[in-house]
């Protein structure tokens, strides 16, 4: 095979014409194709975030609580005990849309291994999923093959999935978002880095074989999808959750010892990022010699082996006389071992293959000369709040239709197909809390797990919708007892080369930073996704809403005296926050008018803290029974949740005079609560006194939530209602 | 009461079955990886639950195969107590150490929910926590745990007393056509057997992960107590 490697075959690459000269002036020469293939996954979007860094240097990363923030393979924080949490959220959207099964899955694969490289057993499992219009004709196939996927991975690697979060719009239609979060635990003075050290220690693959998989999947996921997105399927990578199981357990064996100096796992980019990732952090050298690399298949190239991403595989460096403990342990889980070069002095990354040198790069300045870019932006004027329109159905027609509408109908249909009870820590399962609360072993310690983002918002408002999904993970967690330590972002966008979708991402972290900051939520690790655009035959680009994910942990000292939504009979009803009635972007306005317009709601930053601050003091005096907070579809979903947890009704009061009806029942007001307690009265004058709005809204009472105007339903009803879409849509009886 | 839990490549539960036994029995389980060729001396051994080798080929099927199963063949044949959690019911089912097998849900998608478990005969090592009839929560997690044989040896079991648990509602009613009932399906919603000589026991959901009040609650407690009690004495 000749090739002639110039400009053109770099462009195909992905590389741009100033970055292939950059590349010329770095290296001196001409490259070779495996050289080619290095640089340009490296500088792909992907790996290098040239479009993105310069806004994710504004967040907040820092905190006593922070020991690790963004720039390891995942965040760290301390959560007392001597113990750490270490989580992140990534992304796998463009292998999704190709293959929904094998990208959601590689996607949880890909997402374990960050947590379980860092020393942590993982403990947990989020996801957040963005699909198409559930009216799409395509996008029933990528529901199932994506919810097989996650279950078919998650739940044989014995970790549960937990919860997380679903959206249908049509932007998805043909760029589904699958964000996969992963949460582990570790001792917080055994967490294990992947900055190589020790010139001559010896470099160590471990786990399945090289295959030609995924070969420049970086890239293909660093580019937006045309109509020959199927074409793809190649790029996507096949993950085995077997070998991943045995993987965590072995390296967990490796890492009890003190064999390691430094391991990484093998994620996008595969050999060529982990290891110019190991020796550039640690400044040193590394030499690959490639013919040690197991291989699944004969003649592979330098290039495939260096740009292969076939799954379940780790880098490690080794203290040289603990090489042969480390082997026996990876024989005994039946995983491949094999040394495959040695850290060198040369500050170049050197691969040699049949006794050829097919590459030798100096790290230093593929690292640092990595192309950065402050692209153009435009910043689209947001829209103006809206008066509320006038209802056209009535309360309990709105009801009914909102809480068996995609967005809002029940997800058990998903979550039922996820191990949520593995590990035998889960104490509250999804729709249980607005957190999942998973204990720590050993400990009387919860974390509460939770992913958040309203992507109509940030559509309408990336500054608001930014802060607003920040603060809506702040609040979930608050809701459930326990205190918001810190995030993880995933931030999915389209094509930061359009000025306006740059405008948004810039826009949407400026509104993420502000809330961060006002909250004390610091960002510890993330994930960026561009290009998440689908070009038309006709030439047009759809780009998807933009939606940064936010998954967010935060920390309970007793996971038993966590708060959930089902509410006891007899218990007072209490509404802390302040109502507004804001329909603008709401699912009242969207599912019963027929209408995504007006301004997202707004963002109090002050109240949100103050009122959430509270909240959480008053679960601590063991004055709330049961506490869930408003969102999609206001405050009535709200109640209406809380119903259907317990099958306890309620009796609800007349809502204050001078809004109408339907906006104080369904507008999507932040920093708000619905509380139950025993005593309504000591819970008024304690907010009174706290300067923090609440207002009596009732009593739990029966098994029907009923309105002073006389409206009735049953929670049987609401369940019925509730339980009935995802079957339908996919077509199972109930 | 001394217990052994057996690991194999892909088990995932262990963990879990050696936190309900260490709770309720005081004692921490030994750990026995599948390529041991002796069980040591035990009055219990465990097959937990998780994908043995990926489940790949058929649930439990290799694991039937692993160096120690010829050890758990022996102990069975002397009289040995053996309960085996879901992989580890299908690894029974595969070593031919219980009757029948597991066929893939009858909705045809992985499963994980709490079900309900209506105790049938309360007189064996694995049930004598309970009264017959009582009904206790479980959470089930798996793809493959639609219980079917011949009919004979349905007929057995029923008139042997061999069905130890029945999934049913919350109520205790059994149905089993209804999918909120007998939730993958199973002949006469069978969800857990025992072998002729009352000593095997094998069952699809986890008692194992409803033992810990800090974590919701106990209904699992009575499988491992009446274990203590029958084995210990």
């Amino acid at each position: 095979m000749t090739v002639t490697i110039d400009a053109k075959l770099a462009q195909s690459f992905g590389l741009t014409g100033g970055e292939y000269d950059k590349l010329l002036t770095i290296m001196g020469r001409t490259p070779s194709f495996a050289e080619l293939g290095i640089f340009s996954v490296m500088w792909s979007e992907h790996c290098s975030y040239k479009s993105s860094r310069v806004h994710l240097k504004t967040l907040p990363t820092k905190a006593p609580w922070v020991i690790h923030g963004p720039g390891e393979n995942a965040g760290v924080v301390d959560i007392g005990e001597g113990l750490a949490a270490i989580f992140k959220m990534e992304s796998h959207n463009h292998p999704s849309f190709i293959e929904p099964y094998q990208g959601a899955a590689t996607g949880v694969g890909g997402i374990l291994r960050d947590v379980f490289t860092m020393g942590a057993r993982p403990v947990a499992n989020l996801n957040a999923l963005r699909f198409g219009d559930a009216k799409h004709s395509g996008t029933r196939r990528v529901v199932d093959g994506v919810v097989r996927g996650i279950g078919g991975y998650g739940n044989c690697v014995g970790v549960p999935t937990v919860g997380g979060e679903v959206n249908f719009h049509k932007a998805y239609d043909g760029n589904p978002l699958v964000n996969a979060m992963t949460v582990g635990i570790a001792r917080k003075d055994k967490i294990f880095l992947s900055a190589a050290a020790g010139i001559g220690n010896p470099v160590v693959y471990v786990g399945s074989k090289t295959g030609r998989d995924g070969i420049h999947g970086a890239t293909m996921s660093s580019a937006e999808f045309d109509d020959k997105a199927a074409s793809k399927r190649p790029t996507v990578q096949v993950g085995d959750p077997f070998i991943e199981k045995l993987l965590i357990e072995a390296c967990l064996e490796l890492m009890a010892t003190d064999a390691i100096v430094a391991i990484q796992d093998m994620g996008a980019a595969g050999l060529t990022s982990s290891a110019v990732e190991m020796a550039g952090k640690g400044g040193v050298g590394i030499e690959l010699n490639l013919d040690a690399v197991p291989q699944r298949e004969p003649n592979m190239t330098a290039y495939e082996m260096m740009l292969s991403e076939s799954q379940e595989r780790m880098l490690m460096v080794l203290k040289p006389e603990r090489t042969e403990e480390a082997r026996r342990i990876f024989e005994k889980w039946e995983l491949d071992f094999a040394i495959v070069g040695k850290l060198t002095d040369s500050g170049h990354i050197t691969v040699i293959h049949n006794g050829v040198t097919e590459a030798n790069i100096p790290l230093a300045p593929l690292a640092d000369e990595a192309p950065i870019y402050n692209r153009p932006m435009v910043h689209a004027e947001p829209p103006r709040h809206i008066s509320p329109p006038a209802d056209p159905v009535g309360i309990e027609h709105a009801l009914l239709t909102l809480i068996g509408c995609p967005d809002l109908a029940s997800r058990s249909w998903i979550w039922n197909q996820y191990d949520g009870s593995v590990g035998g820590n889960t104490a509250r399962r999804p729709g249980a809390a607005d957190a999942a609360i998973v204990r720590v072993d050993g400990t009387r310690l919860g974390l509460a797990l939770t992913t958040d983002c309203t992507p109509r918002y940030c559509q309408a408002d990336p500054k608001a919708g930014g802060a607003q999904a920040v603060a809506e993970a702040w609040r979930n967690i608050t809701a459930t007892g326990a205190k918001p330590l810190a995030v993880t972002d995933n931030l999915n966008f389209g094509n930061p080369e359009r000025p306006e979708i740059m405008g948004q991402f810039a826009d949407a972290i400026k509104g993420m930073g502000d809330a961060c900051r006002a909250l004390d939520f610091p960002v510890v690790s993330g994930n960026v996704s561009l290009y998440n655009e689908t070009r038309s035959p006709t030439g047009l680009a759809q780009a998807i809403l933009p939606t940064p994910a936010i998954g967010a942990l935060g920390v309970i000292a007793d996971a038993s005296k966590s708060i959930g939504l089902a509410m006891p009979d007899n218990h007072d009803l209490v509404l802390v926050g302040e109502i507004r009635g804001e329909l603008g972007q709401s699912l009242w306005l969207r599912e019963i008018c027929h209408k995504e317009e007006g301004a997202p709601p707004r963002i109090d930053l002050v109240a949100e803290r103050h009122n959430g601050d509270f909240v959480r003091a008053q679960i601590e005096a063991g004055h709330v029974a049961a506490c869930h907070d408003i969102a999609d579809g206001g405050l009535m979903i709200t109640i209406a949740e809380m119903v259907m947890a317990s099958g306890v009704g309620c009796e609800l009061l007349a809502p204050p005079h001078g809004l109408p009806i339907h906006a104080f029942w369904y507008g999507e007001d932040q920093a708000c609560y619905v509380i139950a307690t025993k005593n309504a009265k000591a819970m008024l004058s304690a907010a009174e006194k706290a300067h923090v709005p609440a207002r009596k809204l009732g009593h739990s009472k029966g098994t029907s939530l009923k309105m002073a105007d006389g409206m009735s339903v049953s929670a049987s009803r609401l369940r019925e209602i509730n339980e009935a879409f995802f079957p339908k849509f996919m077509g199972e009886g109930a | 009461m001394k217990a052994g839990i057996v690991v194999f490549p892909g088990t995932n539960r262990e963990r879990d079955m050696a936190h309900a036994l260490k709770l309720i029995t005081g004692h921490a389980p030994r750990m026995i990886w599948h390529h041991e060729t002796s069980l040591g001396d035990l009055d219990l051994v465990v097959l937990p639950g998780g994908f043995s080798f990926g489940d790949y080929l058929r649930s439990g099927a290799m694991a039937a195969h692993s160096p120690i199963m010829a050890e758990i063949r022996r102990f069975a044949e002397k009289g040995g107590h053996i309960l085996g959690v879901c992989n580890g019911f299908q690894v029974l089912t595969e070593s031919h150490l219980l009757p029948g097998a597991l066929l893939r849900n009858a909705g045809l998608r992985f499963l994980s929910q709490d079900c309900h478990l209506k105790v049938e005969n309360a007189t064996t090592p694995y049930t004598r926590g309970w009264k017959s009839g009582d009904v206790f929560r479980a959470p089930l997690a798996h793809g493959d745990g639609n219980y079917t044989a011949s009919p004979e040896t349905l007929q057995r079991l029923e008139g042997e007393g061999r069905v130890a648990f029945r999934y049913s509602t919350a109520s205790g009613h059994v149905s089993h056509d209804d999918r909120h009932a007998n939730p993958n399906g199973s002949a006469l919603s069978i969800a857990g057997i025992l072998s002729e000589n009352g000593r095997v026991c094998g069952l699809m959901p986890h008692p194992e992960n409803l033992v810990d009040p800090e974590i919701g609650a106990t209904d699992g407690v009575p499988l491992f107590k009446g274990l203590v009690e029958a084995l210990v004495a």
